[in-house]
């Protein structure tokens, strides 16, 4: 233990002027595949960096109103389900998944997805669904997460993105 | 592990700068930290700072920011509005407690 007698201030960066922002792109639906995204937005938010998230192809249900709830995790085709592949496909084996993985994150306060958006939301998250699938699926914003801030086509997502960190999930 | 002098009390500190020992903590220190990351305590920043402060006493952890909003009754909006940017480490620094372990 060292003594000393001046204030040690941690640096919480205030006075850098940072521009740092992540753009993240939901383009899976299943439950586990969810996560990652609103996660690592989350921490960034946290963490004062500016989050734009993108919705597109499967990843458009995690903004679904008649979807969000009932995302569903399969152990199929994944071995790190530690489960038997022969198993893994029978019915009933996806219900059971989706429970026990429900279950997990809600054991750590980990919030639903509906809940999950609008803690984003309120932390400043900007949340674009993507156009293409918007009309593929014959969805418009009231079928959509009511915190959205628009519905746009890849190039806005692009060019609203111009210099930010990238993640695909 | 370091010591420092806060508010002319002599505290035991991480090398960041926060505080570790939880009894060594008293409103004039929380006061005097929230000053040094230019914070300016109102009712509302307190309310929260005393919540974590429960709330660590109760659960031996920090809350996380969604914890303070559905447990402690202060929305997370008005969080990042109270403790600008970083409000999860800024409100535990004040309140002399560890950093939440907690990603959500």
């Amino acid at each position: 233990m060292t003594a000393t007698a001046e204030m040690i201030v941690p640096s919480f960066d205030d006075e850098k002027e940072t521009d740092r922002t992540l753009a993240i792109i939901c383009s899976k639906g299943s439950l586990d595949m969810a996560y990652p995204g609103l996660i690592l937005g989350n921490a960034a938010l946290g963490e004062g960096v500016d989050v734009h998230l993108f919705f597109t192809f499967w990843g458009f249900d995690i903004i679904t109103k008649g979807r969000m709830e009932h995302l569903k995790f399969s152990p199929v085709g994944n071995p790190a389900a530690h489960m038997p592949a022969a198993l893994a496909p029978l019915p009933g084996m996806t219900t059971m998944a989706t429970h026990m993985m429900n279950k997990s994150l809600n054991e750590l306060d980990i919030p639903p997805v509906p809940e999950f958006l609008e803690l984003l939301k309120a932390s400043g998250a900007k949340i674009w669904a993507c156009r293409l699938s918007a009309d593929m699926n014959h969805l418009d914003e009231s079928d959509l997460f009511d915190g959205l801030d628009g519905i746009i086509n890849a190039s806005d997502f692009i060019e609203l993105t111009e210099g930010a960190q990238l993640l695909f999930i | 592990m370091a010591t420092t002098v806060i508010n002319g009390k002599e505290v035991v500190v991480d090398d960041e700068g926060f505080m570790t020992q939880y009894d060594q903590w008293d409103e004039a220190i929380g006061q005097a930290l929230a000053t040094a990351i230019g914070v300016d305590m109102t009712d509302e920043h307190w309310k929260v700072v005393n919540f974590l402060r429960e709330d660590f006493k109760e659960k031996g952890e920090t809350p996380t920011i969604r914890r303070v909003s559905t447990a402690g009754g202060v929305d997370t909006k008005k969080l990042f509005q109270l403790f600008p940017k970083k409000p999860a480490k800024k409100m535990s620094y004040i309140a002399g407690l560890p950093k939440p372990h907690g990603c959500v």
